[in-house]
């Protein structure tokens, strides 16, 4: 992996709403073909400096170049390099996921095969069924298939793994990995610590609207441990996730 | 990156998964076929007729006699036998009878008969025109072997057009369907597709906004079309439906469709931004379809509406497009003669569009 190359580079970037500042002032860059983690409470303008970097959303100030490319005067570029997936998005009402698979492709303007874009999140079985039909983790890899009809360079994943069971989340896991070693750098939002620590290349910590910290999942540990932390309990060589994955097997799920 | 981006095939796909949606929508299909194919069918088995004058036949009357058989001959009196006295006065005074008759045998020679005809004040119209039925009958019974001595009346009838019920009820149902699926088709689509965040993902892709819209009036332009085929077809293969110049009339006809359309669509548009929640759609969509539903011209002609009325019948869009639809299929006018009419709906057009961008929302 070549460190130095940045596919993203953010600088500066302020968002002020009318009575509150969601972002104040954070620089980080994202390398090619890295899984990059945004880390961090709720609120705490995650899902603000996503959206900016998708064009979404206007920033206050700061630079953003996506690419080569710069959010303030090739949006549209930036749009057909990158695959987004929204942390709360809807789709079409009362088409099946065949049909909803054409319709982002006239959106993105590229000539894919609906049932090999389903294969690829393994939903070929729910080709005809409707979206709303679909359990958590299927939402989920769906919404992840329509972020790869354009072939994207970059994917936005914002919490992808929010509300779904152990199983579901693995299987999302090895999705996200698959699409990395596949070439595409993918900027990921979670709440799972376990989750980073297991995908991420690098990780951001964001609090309040600023970046606290930023370095590999290893060296944020090997830190905090050379600062003199310890855990109050001794962690033993399993936990209880381990335990559920155990007893209810990791085989994908018909309903997962 | 070398292919430049599409907006021509990205418009089409949001047409084609936007008409395929409104398609299976229940409650499209219903407003814009059901309701007017309803209205279409009551009126037209109910129309036809034209007017028809209740006459009762006393209990007691002579019935096989030269009076009786020659009223039996005329369509617009419909006899009513095996009444009593009782219910045919009742009937009377609530005026469901337009008069009653009674037929008897002179005893004292000339004429052969006399007949009483007793007439209400509760149906004064309906007795004029009885009045005169049968005062046009007596004369022809009575002068039947006479010659005429002053003047001979010679009556004809120009051969016209039949203009039936349907031919007012179909163009109006047609405009009214037209409405409906503009305003509330269009204002819950863009209220929905926004709330559920679906435009949101939409802005993730590069497709334009023009596209979007574009697309979503394709596809309901498209599907309202295929409704107005519909109900058109219907009226006129099982109700006789006028359609003077046949295909050419129904082409007419779905282009100006196509121009009401647009302008109801902008109605939608309005009322997907101003809308606070789902549930205010329906409220707010009907403050702009009823007063049209109703003063329009729909069910009735707008010059039957008292004076004070009529100026505000007459700035309506949906009086402009129902008076262009059937001066198109019964009249036989082409666009250019409903010019006015057309100027009408575009004046519309334009400010209620002006109207849209302002409060338009989209997100």
């Amino acid at each position: 992996m070549d460190k130095t190359n940045a596919i993203i580079s953010v600088k500066d970037l302020v968002k002020k709403y009318d009575d509150f500042t969601a972002v104040q002032g954070i620089s980080f860059d994202v390398y090619e073909n890295e899984i990059f983690g945004l880390l961090g409470p709720n609120g705490a303008g995650k899902t603000t400096t996503l959206e900016i970097i998708e064009t979404l959303r206007e920033k206050t100030s700061g630079e953003i170049i996506v690419d080569g490319y710069s959010v303030d005067k090739d949006a549209s570029k930036i749009k057909r390099i990158i695959g987004v997936q929204l942390q709360a998005a809807g789709y079409y009402p009362n088409l099946n996921l065949v049909e909803l698979m054409e319709l982002f492709a006239g959106l993105y303007g590229v000539d894919v095969k609906p049932m090999e874009m389903l294969e690829k999140v393994n939903l070929q079985d729910k080709a005809k069924a409707k979206y709303k039909a679909l359990s958590g983790g299927q939402k989920q890899r769906f919404s992840i298939a329509t972020t790869l009809i354009n072939s994207p360079k970059i994917i936005f994943l914002d919490e992808p793994t929010t509300g779904l069971d152990p199983q579901a989340r693995r299987n999302l896991w090895d999705l996200i990995i698959a699409i990395r070693n596949n070439g595409t750098t993918v900027v990921i939002t979670t709440h799972y610590m376990d989750e980073a620590e297991q995908l991420c290349d690098r990780v951001a910590f964001v609090e309040r609207g600023e970046i606290i910290a930023l370095d590999t999942p290893d060296n944020l540990i090997d830190n905090l441990i050379n600062s003199g932390f310890e855990r109050t309990k001794e962690v033993k060589k399993a936990n209880l996730e381990d335990v559920f994955i155990n007893l209810t097997g990791k085989e994908w799920r018909e309903d997962n | 990156m070398s292919k430049p981006y599409n907006n021509t095939k990205a418009t089409l796909a949001l047409a084609k998964a936007s008409f395929r949606s409104i398609m299976r929508s229940p409650s499209a299909v219903v407003f814009t076929l059901a309701f007017p194919l309803i209205f279409i069918l009551v009126f037209g088995f109910l129309g036809g007729g034209g007017v028809k004058v209740d006459l009762a036949i006393a209990p007691g009357s002579d019935l096989q006699n030269p009076i009786i058989n020659a009223i039996e001959q005329i369509n617009v009196i419909h006899i009513i036998k095996d009444k009593d006295a009782d219910e045919i006065k009742t009937e009377l005074e609530k005026g469901h009878i337009a008069a009653v008759i009674n037929v008897k045998k002179n005893t004292a020679g000339t004429p052969a008969y006399l007949a009483d005809v007793q007439y209400t004040s509760a149906s004064i119209d309906k007795g004029s025109i009885l009045k005169s039925v049968l005062n046009n009958l007596m004369y022809t019974l009575n002068s039947k072997d006479i010659k005429p001595t002053v003047a001979q009346l010679n009556e004809s009838t120009v051969q016209g057009r039949i203009y039936r019920t349907i031919d007012f009820i179909l163009p109006g149902q047609l405009g009214f369907s037209l409405l409906s699926t503009g305003v509330f088709g269009t204002a819950f689509v863009f209220f929905s597709l926004r709330q559920t965040l679906v435009i949101k993902r939409f802005f993730a892709t590069p497709v334009s906004r023009a596209s979007i819209v574009f697309g979503e009036g394709i596809a309901r332009i498209g599907f309202a079309l295929c409704g107005a085929i519909f109900i058109i077809l219907i009226g006129h293969f099982f109700f006789n439906f006028t359609l003077i110049h046949g295909v050419v009339t129904v082409l007419n006809m779905l282009l100006l469709a196509i121009i009401g359309l647009v302008v109801f669509m902008g109605f939608g548009f309005i009322v997907s931004g101003i809308a606070k929640s789902e549930s205010t759609i329906p409220p707010i969509s009907n403050i702009i379809t009823l007063p049209q539903f109703l003063l329009s011209g729909t069910f009735f002609s707008i010059d039957a509406f008292p004076s004070w009325l009529q100026p505000i019948s007459r700035a309506l869009p949906l009086t402009y497009l129902n008076d262009a639809m059937r001066k198109v299929a019964f009249e036989g006018a082409g666009l250019w003669d409903v010019k006015h009419q057309i100027l009408i709906m575009a004046i519309w057009g334009v400010g209620v569009y002006i109207v849209a961008v302002k409060v338009f929302k989209w997100e």
